[in-house]
């Protein structure tokens, strides 16, 4: 086992076992034994990258398995194989990915427990793992591909998932298909890196990038440019986030695993693991943090009217990986990555507390219904809590420290950097309002719960209690687990989490002035007790939610996402159908179809022209024509034998001329 | 073994199709006897691969005996790199297509199988013959059963529509055979002989009259691209598709085109190939995005299933005339992707539709509750299609855009890689229609796969994904045949390119020699 060339491989390749195992045999296996084999891969994996992560903490070498890999697309000189790789970078990863996954699968088997395809669910679930974990080790870029596009179908299958209801579908393949235009930009970035480098091996890569004046900066910033395509898609960023708010279709642990915590931060590992090209282009660095600000703030700004719980988590998901673009944008890569840790932690956790809010009010998923929850569900209401003050940067808990470490490393950025640190503040602000909000509408309060709703998740629960009641444990060990990694999940610190990352991302920036930073730090936690008070003055008695009414233009504005989604049908889909249904369909078929059904039948007259000189025939229709060719056959192989003349051959040509 | 190999492949089917005939037609006897001479045939034609030899140039297998002395046709059969996948995907597709047709042929079952069988023979015979003439005896032969079958089968209620769809299948493949003819002759004219390796050296060494040479090599190019169908030559194939019985549907487009593009257009005309290829290269980019367009707003899916394949069918074209190895290793890797792909999924639309007879995609919906198994394999056979990764379709639609890449023009990869996106618009649409939501009026009738037809499928499913995670156990056979295509293209490059090339413009400007 202390083989890397046998472990790395297993870490994806586990979970591939239980996907089958499940997938072909789940439907006829008694539902202790999926749940059985659903969790047992997971954890075989979570082993084998913990006992790894025990052997770098001893000391000991990281395996690189790329060379001896095999081969799997060959063409000429180019040579892509199955190479897997493990660094520091791959190792947090890889923690989160199945730590956290490991325990949303455990919380899946008390949430998912009436489901009917329970076992297909599972299935899909360690799918996801398989190619998550291919995605992060990957040691060139078309695996990763692999990876980027299998978690993609992961993702598609599980939003999917409950497939009676057509909403699920439409945001399946919305997720999709606008998934595929970032994987667009991905496969381009390949062409380019493969046709200027010749490898697409990250290390070989930056092998070439080290030598001096290696491409032009255009080229790179192309390069980038389109890796960044690929990353706006997968991590729901400006101009491609609009399938991640639909793919709450998709049941809650999945929203926990897949669209919070660790598929949609496949784009910032990216960047981070293509930092040397990145950092070559201040251009693409630029707009890698102008797009992360801009979704950050833009996300927020709609998470603040949102009623439905998961909504709101998801807008939020959206604006907090803005803030990991922007620290990847500002350079800041393992600020990034650290944000991208902890926010793995609180934002599972929050998933999975309002999936145990709407499992204990079967269904339910509206805000507006629900409050007063605090005492039925206490052990929910405490982990949410600790999320809720982690997400809004409140001291000691985790948020504080990842996010504290992108703003500073915004403000240390010259002019541009102070601009971006404002929106983060701002951001932050409005994170921590939508966040109290959405805890005060939930937990405190009178309960407004009516009889008996049916979202999501009701169709077993149809005529239970209608007052809520606290979820089986099965489901909340996996929230305290998570509550305490949110709590502590930032004390070890951005120094040392930036020093052990520093062998993949490189030195981070000089750290600056520690008052500044401190009085940043004071800002940030002022800044996030504001929201609280705002939220609390609005939303803390029942009766005072009547004062946001006053400002209703805005808030149209931002209910209905400030139209985008109407607007890309109207510019992007619109126009589409209608060149393929009218120009292409009608116009384009009638003209080439048409036309060249003309074109053969004046070539064969053209032919028939040609062919009669020398064989008299009157050729009237296509049928007879067919008739004459087989006959010229036919007459040229008779003649060809009876006369067994040497001139044949000179006859025939004379006759061809 | 090895000398009569492939004669056996072609015999093997002929004979079953007269013990079909002589047989009577009672009970399953004549699928009986279809289905157990093609997997026979299968077994034949998976001695090629167990026997080839991959590093050693030229053809194997070959058999070459003298036919009649005048005119010199011979009885010349081999393969090489480029044909030996195509010749067991066709041993492949025959039980595929025996057993797609088990339920829904009940009729005149006799005259089906027979023709389906002399239908298997004239598509080896064009990918294995050697000589030209015999070459383009089995490419008339294989356009005859489709046309009949189309006509005596046809799926829908109304015979009128079917015989049309045949006759549109007749007139679109056998006008532009005519001109073939006439090249053929006036190649033979001119070099006293047929055959293959002959052709391509009289060619090559420039004696021939430049301008006649040109449109020679027009009048091959034309005959090939309407089988493929290339863009503008598919006005065919969605009438064939909407008629044709489903095991003639699954083979009547695609392989055997490509391949005659590859060999007797490409290889034998190499300089006059160059020529071709930016039109080429425009026809086959503007086919990807204009069939997956189509494909992405039609309510009928067979049509859909027309444009999808008008769509994958133009990234081989794209492979083959950017004339780099990555590109023509995956046209060619494509072609037989889109060969297993497509009889997939037409054998499972075939169940949709026989069970619920409708093809418009609007009657269905939530399929998957009573049809699981064709669900999860229709899904899978799909992902095939968009290129997902580690199934067939990706390395084949990776190598053409990498080569493409490189070798033709950023733009025109980049124009190409778009369809990529809407070809996952266009079949997911069709799994949401089809498959999720609630179930429909039509759904009670809908029934699921047979056991044998979950094998077969299954069995597809199998060898996509095997193709797609080891695609070099493909790729390093076909390698080296499409080396030397590529080398004897570069080699061609140097010198008499400039006399093909003021051949081309003197005809095309009409000047007389």
């Amino acid at each position: 086992m202390n083989d890397p060339m046998l472990f790395l491989p297993l870490i994806p390749l586990l979970p591939l076992l239980g996907f089958l195992l499940n997938g072909v045999l789940g439907s006829r296996l008694p539902k202790a034994l999926v749940s059985a084999i659903a969790l047992i891969f997971p954890l075989a994996s979570f082993a084998l990258v913990a006992r790894a992560a025990w052997m770098v903490h001893t000391g000991l070498a990281l395996p690189v398995v790329e060379h001896d890999a095999p081969a799997w697309i060959v063409s000429g000189a180019m040579h892509i194989g199955f190479g897997l790789a493990l660094d520091q970078l791959t190792l947090v990863m890889l923690l989160v990915i199945t730590g956290v996954g490991f325990l949303i699968h455990l919380y899946s088997v008390g949430y998912m427990e009436h489901e009917a395809g329970y076992w297909r669910y599972f299935a899909y679930l360690n799918l996801f793992l398989f190619f998550m974990t291919t995605l992060v080790l990957a040691a060139n870029f078309l695996l990763m591909f692999v990876g980027w596009e299998g978690v993609g179908l992961a993702s598609y299958l599980l939003i999917g998932f409950y497939i009676d209801r057509k909403s699920a579908g439409d945001a399946g393949k919305k997720a999709f298909v606008v998934n595929r235009v970032g994987d667009f930009g991905f496969l381009i970035a390949i062409f380019l890196l493969l046709a200027n480098f010749g490898t697409l091996n990250f290390s070989e890569i930056a092998a070439h990038l080290a030598t001096p004046a290696a491409l032009s900066g255009g080229t790179i910033t192309l390069i980038c440019l389109c890796l960044l395509l690929g990353a706006t898609g997968k991590s729901a960023q400006i101009p491609l986030y609009i399938w991640l708010p639909d793919a709450m279709e998709g049941p809650t642990p999945v929203s926990a695993l897949i669209h919070a915590a660790t598929m949609v931060t496949a784009g910032v590992y990216m960047i981070a693991r293509a930092h040397a090209l990145f950092d070559l282009s201040p251009t693409a660095l630029m707009v890698v943090a102008v797009i992360g600000a801009a979704t950050a703030f833009f996300a927020a700004t709609v998470a603040m009217v949102q009623t439905d719980i998961k909504r709101v988590l998801a807008y939020s998901t959206i604006s907090q990986l803005g803030y990991m673009f922007l620290a990847c944008g500002v350079g800041a890569y393992s600020a990034a990555v650290f944000h991208l840790m902890t926010h793995a932690f609180f934002k599972a956790l929050l998933f999975l507390a309002a999936g145990s809010v709407i499992h204990g009010l079967s269904g339910e998923q509206d805000m507006r219904r629900m409050g007063g929850l605090r005492k039925e569900m206490p052990v929910t209401f405490w982990t949410m809590t600790a999320a809720v003050l982690a997400i809004s940067g409140f001291f000691p808990f985790a948020g504080f420290f990842s996010k504290d470490a992108i703003l500073a490393a915004a403000f240390e950025q010259g002019a541009a950097g102070k601009a971006l640190w404002t929106v983060g503040l701002i951001t932050a602000l409005l994170t921590s309002f939508y966040m109290f909000r959405l805890w005060y509408m939930t937990f405190m309060g009178q309960s407004r719960a009516r009889g008996h709703a049916q979202h999501e998740h009701g169709h077993e629960h149809d005529h239970k209690q209608a007052h809520a009641h606290e979820s089986p444990w099965i489901m909340l060990t996996p929230l305290v687990i998570l509550a305490a990694l949110s709590v502590g999940g930032g004390w070890v610190g951005m120094e040392r989490f930036g020093a052990f990352l520093a062998p993949v991302t490189g030195k981070a920036a000089n750290a600056g002035d520690a008052h500044v930073e401190l009085m940043l730090s004071v800002l940030a936690v002022l800044v996030a007790a504001t929201g609280w008070f705002v939220a609390h003055s609005l939303y803390a008695r029942s009766e005072s939610r009547g004062a946001t009414e006053s400002l209703a233009g805005p808030r149209r504005v931002l209910e209905n996402k400030y139209w985008i989604d109407e607007l890309y049908i109207a510019c992007v889909v619109r126009p589409i159908e209608w060149i393929a249904r009218y120009v292409l369909g009608w116009i384009g078929e009638l003209v080439l179809v048409r036309g060249s059904a003309w074109l053969l039948a004046g070539i064969a007259g053209l032919c028939g022209e040609w062919l009669r000189r020398w064989q008299s025939g009157n050729l009237r229709s296509y049928a007879a024509w067919l008739a004459a060719a087989a006959a010229v056959l036919l007459i040229f192989v008779l003649a060809g034998t009876l006369l067994g003349v040497g001139g044949f051959a000179q006859t025939l040509s004379w006759a061809v001329r | 073994m090895d000398n009569v190999i492939l004669s056996l492949i072609l015999l093997v089917p002929l004979a079953g199709a007269a013990l079909v005939l002589l047989l009577p037609e009672r009970g399953k006897i004549p699928a009986w006897i279809a289905l157990l001479d093609s997997l026979f045939t299968f077994a034949c034609t998976l001695h090629l691969p167990a026997h080839f030899v991959s590093g050693r140039g030229g053809f194997q297998f070959e058999e070459n005996v003298l036919w009649l002395s005048h005119p010199r046709i011979s009885y010349h059969l081999g393969v090489d790199g480029l044909s030996l996948w195509l010749v067991v995907l066709v041993g492949l597709l025959a039980p595929v297509g025996v057993l797609a047709s088990w339920k829904s042929i009940q009729k005149n079952t006799k005259a089906f199988y027979s023709l389906f069988l002399l239908q298997q023979t004239a598509m080896v015979g064009v990918f294995v013959s050697l000589d030209l003439m015999l070459y383009y005896g089995f490419w008339e032969l294989s356009l005859i059963p489709i046309a009949i079958l189309t006509a005596m089968f046809g799926r829908n209620l109304s015979e009128a529509s079917a015989t049309k769809a045949a006759l549109r299948f007749f007139l679109y493949t056998f006008i532009p055979s005519a001109p073939l003819l006439v090249a053929l002759l006036w190649l033979y004219a001119h070099t006293g002989s047929f055959d293959y390796a002959a052709l391509q050296a009289a060619i090559a060494s420039g004696s021939l009259p430049g301008w006649q040479l040109g449109w020679v090599s027009v009048a091959f190019l034309l005959a090939f691209a309407v089988k493929v169908p290339v863009l503008g030559m598919h006005g065919w194939l969605a009438d064939t598709f909407s008629e044709a019985p489903v095991a003639i549907a699954m083979i009547a487009a695609g392989k055997l085109g490509l391949y005659s593009l590859i060999r007797f257009h490409v290889e034998l005309f190499p300089a006059l190939a160059r020529e071709a290829a930016p039109w080429m290269i425009g026809l086959a980019v503007a086919g990807i995005l204009y069939g997956a367009m189509l494909a992405l707003v039609q309510r009928d899916f067979w049509k859909l299933l027309s444009y999808a394949t008008l769509s994958s069918l133009s990234f081989c074209t794209l492979g083959i005339y950017g004339f780099t190895l990555s590109g023509m290793n995956g046209a060619l890797l494509q072609t037989v992707n889109e060969g297993l792909i497509g009889a997939a999924l037409f054998l499972m639309l075939g169940v949709l539709y026989d069970s619920a007879r409708s093809c418009q995609i609007a009657s269905f919906g939530g399929a998957a509750h009573r049809a699981p198994r064709l669900a999860a394999l229709f899904v899978i056979a799909s992902l095939a299609m968009i290129g997902l990764p580690l199934l067939n379709g990706f390395v084949g639609e990776f190598l053409v855009l990498s080569g493409t890449f490189t070798g033709v023009g950023k733009g025109w990869a980049t124009a190409a890689a778009l369809g990529v996106i809407l070809s996952a618009a266009y079949m997911l649409r069709l799994i949401q229609k089809i498959f999720l939501g609630e179930a429909e009026t039509n759904s009670p009738r809908i029934r699921d796969l047979s056991w044998q037809e979950t094998c077969t499928v299954g069995v597809l499913a199998m060898i996509m994904l095997a193709m797609g995670v080891m695609p070099t156990l493909w790729t390093s056979t076909m390698e080296p045949a499409l080396q030397g295509v590529t080398q004897r293209f570069l080699t061609v490059d140097q010198a008499p390119v400039s006399a093909a090339y003021g051949a081309v413009t003197s005809a095309s400007t009409g000047e007389p020699r």
